[in-house]
């Protein structure tokens, strides 16, 4: 178990390194971050000349990744185009983001395995179809028109029926937000509670989906008639023998929808005006910021195969069949 | 639509928890041609019967699927007829602005004086052109990845595979948003579009494909036509291919879906098609802002983007019902 574990990791640690390559092509293929500093007539041929320099825009291709490389193994991660370091505005934004994914990411796994598990218990009756047909459609709706719909036709009509402001449709906290923690915590709740269910609803569904299929097949299974046959009780059989083993295969899942979840993430905070790790990260694109760019992906990157190697562990965890070879 | 039996564990009992794997089953017959006769639910009278009317038969039953086909069609048959016949084209700019839903403009005008209806109806035919452009891309690159790695194994296997591994590394929709910053400073970059999303959707059907290669090359039937002096490739392409064909179709719908989605949201980013071009998403994007005040500005390029797309996820849906029904027995 621990060799097996030792392997993987170190194949994660391969993979991450391939990924760095992979990432620092893609970015800088992606245009010339000094174009629209060239397409303006007045600006002088020597200011050009110095930003290019300062960017080392004209160091061969093998030798910038490789300082870019270097840095990051130091902990630097250098600077914006405005000369700012990267690396603070990353925690920064990481930290308003993170805020919203795990909350979304913890309601979403109890949502699924629960509507998962009582969709399949009550096969082709009226709940399974309502939350397969609901599922479906949420499936089907692109992460910003929820948020668009859910902001004004859900938090706008009932702030203005109730009077105050209940839900906040802009930014993660009120900008003049200070005081306790405690006190500070309706605040983060209104700003947070919109752009979480959005995340929560488009999150879920595939999810739910899964959790049901995985039950269905686990119901069907000949330890299970046993169980019954042996007079355990219906919920017994339901809670120990079938729904310990229909998890096992969701767990994985969900440890890998890990991507996903960070994709939807950017699409979130557009549209709640959050200045998160997404909102960044098209920032950087737009204005062709090259550490920008690479301190996204890296870090996505990176959380995306530390979630694969946790789903990988847990799998063996959670499922004495398996044997590592 | 990750896929939970990782190939890095050995399995005590493969068979339980490989059907779990979504899609991934072979049809349930052996060798191209051979009708089931009466093993399925539709088919008792023995006669044979080929695998696609078996597979259609067990399609045409289910009714959300049916109603998911026909929305499809209609969408796609009302789009190219209104983009042809319509009185306006969405295009024409028109002296009534902002109007509300009326005879002459069932969807409204917008600030300009475009007619919504044409609008979003030229909207369905952009996403539909650059979902099925995709969908196209990415499963023949998909099955052809997929098929040499299943059936080649070893080092191409191997090189394939992390290749897949590392894709899958980066979150899709930031990727895309890197690829389309260039494309979007031109016009008419449908095809570009297309081009990158596709070359981005691949990896899943990839995976498929080769995992059901792996089984099928030691079936009795491959090794009977090596026997008889086959070549690879005809092996593939011939013995192979048609009994993996049911999970390529399914997902090849199912892109079809998730490429309006990534188009879309490219769309509102203002990443994805550029004006005078028009896609759902762009007109998303465009009617937010009056959501509450012109709310057809909104809320029609909203359902047709949604409807269109859950079309799209029933067909898949159906058609893997159709191709792989042991899923969906009933249990006893």
């Amino acid at each position: 178990m621990f060799a097996y574990i030792l392997r993987r990791f170190l194949i994660s640690i391969v993979i991450l390194f391939f990924a760095t390559i992979l990432v620092f092509l893609l970015v800088t293929s992606a245009g010339d971050p000094l174009a629209l500093l060239k397409s303006n007539p007045h600006t002088p041929h020597s200011t050009i000349l110095a930003r290019e320099k300062l960017l080392h825009l004209n160091d061969p291709l093998w030798q910038r990744y490789w300082d870019w490389f270097w840095g990051v193994l130091h902990g630097n991660l250098g600077q914006t185009i405005a000369g700012q370091p990267v690396a603070p505005q990353l925690w920064s934004h990481l930290l308003v983001t993170l805020r919203m994914v795990v909350v979304a990411t913890i309601i979403a796994i109890f949502v699924a395995v629960g509507l998962g598990v009582w969709a399949a218990v009550r096969q082709n009756k009226l709940a399974d179809h309502a939350i397969t047909v609901t599922n479906f459609v949420l499936l089907a709706t692109p992460v910003f028109v929820l948020g668009l719909v859910l902001k004004e036709f859900v938090a706008i009509p009932i702030n203005q029926h109730v009077g105050t402001t209940i839900f906040y449709t802009d930014g993660q906290q009120s900008p003049t937000l200070s005081g306790p923690f405690l006190s500070r915590i309706p605040d983060y709740f209104g700003h947070t509670a919109l752009p979480a269910l959005t995340l929560v609803l488009v999150t879920y569904a595939s999810w739910a989906i899964y959790q049901r299929s995985s039950m269905l097949e686990t119901l069907d299974a000949d330890h299970v008639r046993l169980a019954r046959a042996k007079g355990l009780s219906r919920r017994r059989v339901l809670v120990r023998h079938v729904l310990r083993n229909a998890l096992i295969p969701v767990t994985t899942v969900i440890a890998l929808d890990f991507a996903a979840v960070l994709g939807g993430a950017i699409l979130t905070e557009i549209v709640f005006g959050w200045q998160g790790l997404g909102q960044w990260y098209v920032t950087g694109v737009t204005t062709l910021d090259v550490n920008i760019m690479l301190a996204y992906l890296l870090v996505t990157a990176t959380f995306v195969i530390l979630f694969n190697l946790i789903a990988d562990i847990l799998y063996g965890v959670l499922d004495p069949r398996i044997r590592y070879a | 639509m990750p896929e939970p039996a990782r190939e890095n564990f050995v399995m005590e009992a493969p068979g339980e928890v490989a059907t779990v794997e979504a899609g991934a089953h072979t049809l349930p017959t052996a060798s191209p041609g051979v009708g089931l006769g009466g093993t399925d639910a539709y088919g008792l009278s023995g006669e044979a019967r080929s695998q696609w009317r078996i597979v259609l038969g067990r399609f045409v039953h289910q009714r959300l699927a049916m109603i998911g086909l026909g929305t499809f069609v209609l969408l796609g048959v009302a789009s190219v007829l209104v983009g042809h016949f319509w009185q306006f084209s969405y295009t024409d700019i028109t002296n009534n602005l902002n109007d509300p839903p009326s005879w002459t403009n069932p969807f409204g005008t917008n600030a300009i004086g475009n007619d919504m209806f044409a609008q979003v109806m030229a909207g369905v035919e952009k996403d539909m052109e650059i979902a099925l452009t995709v969908a196209a891309m990415a499963t023949l690159i998909g099955v052809t990845i997929g098929a040499i790695a299943g059936y080649y194994r070893g080092w191409v296997d191997s090189l394939l595979m992390r290749f897949v591994d590392l894709v899958l590394v980066l979150p899709v929709l930031a990727v895309l948003i890197l690829l389309s910053s260039k494309l979007a400073k031109q016009s008419n970059n449908w095809l570009g579009l297309a081009v990158i999303i596709g070359a981005l959707s691949w990896t899943y059907v990839a995976r498929l494909v080769r995992a059901d290669f792996l089984s099928l090359r030691e079936r009795e039937f491959v090794e009977a036509s090596r026997a008889l002096g086959a070549t690879n490739r005809r092996i593939i392409v011939k013995h192979m291919l048609p009994n993996a064909i049911g999970p390529i179709i399914v997902n090849a719908t199912l892109t079809v879906g998730l490429s309006i989605i990534f188009e879309s949201t490219l769309s509102f980013l203002g990443l994805g098609v550029q004006p005078p071009a028009v896609s759902l998403g762009l007109l998303v994007d465009q009617g937010q802002a009056s959501a509450t005040t012109e709310w057809w500005l909104f809320v029609f390029p909203v359902a047709f983007l949604i409807v269109l797309i859950l079309s799209i996820f029933l067909i898949g849906d159906g058609l893997r019902e159709a191709f792989d029904p042991k899923k969906s027995r009933v249990r006893a």
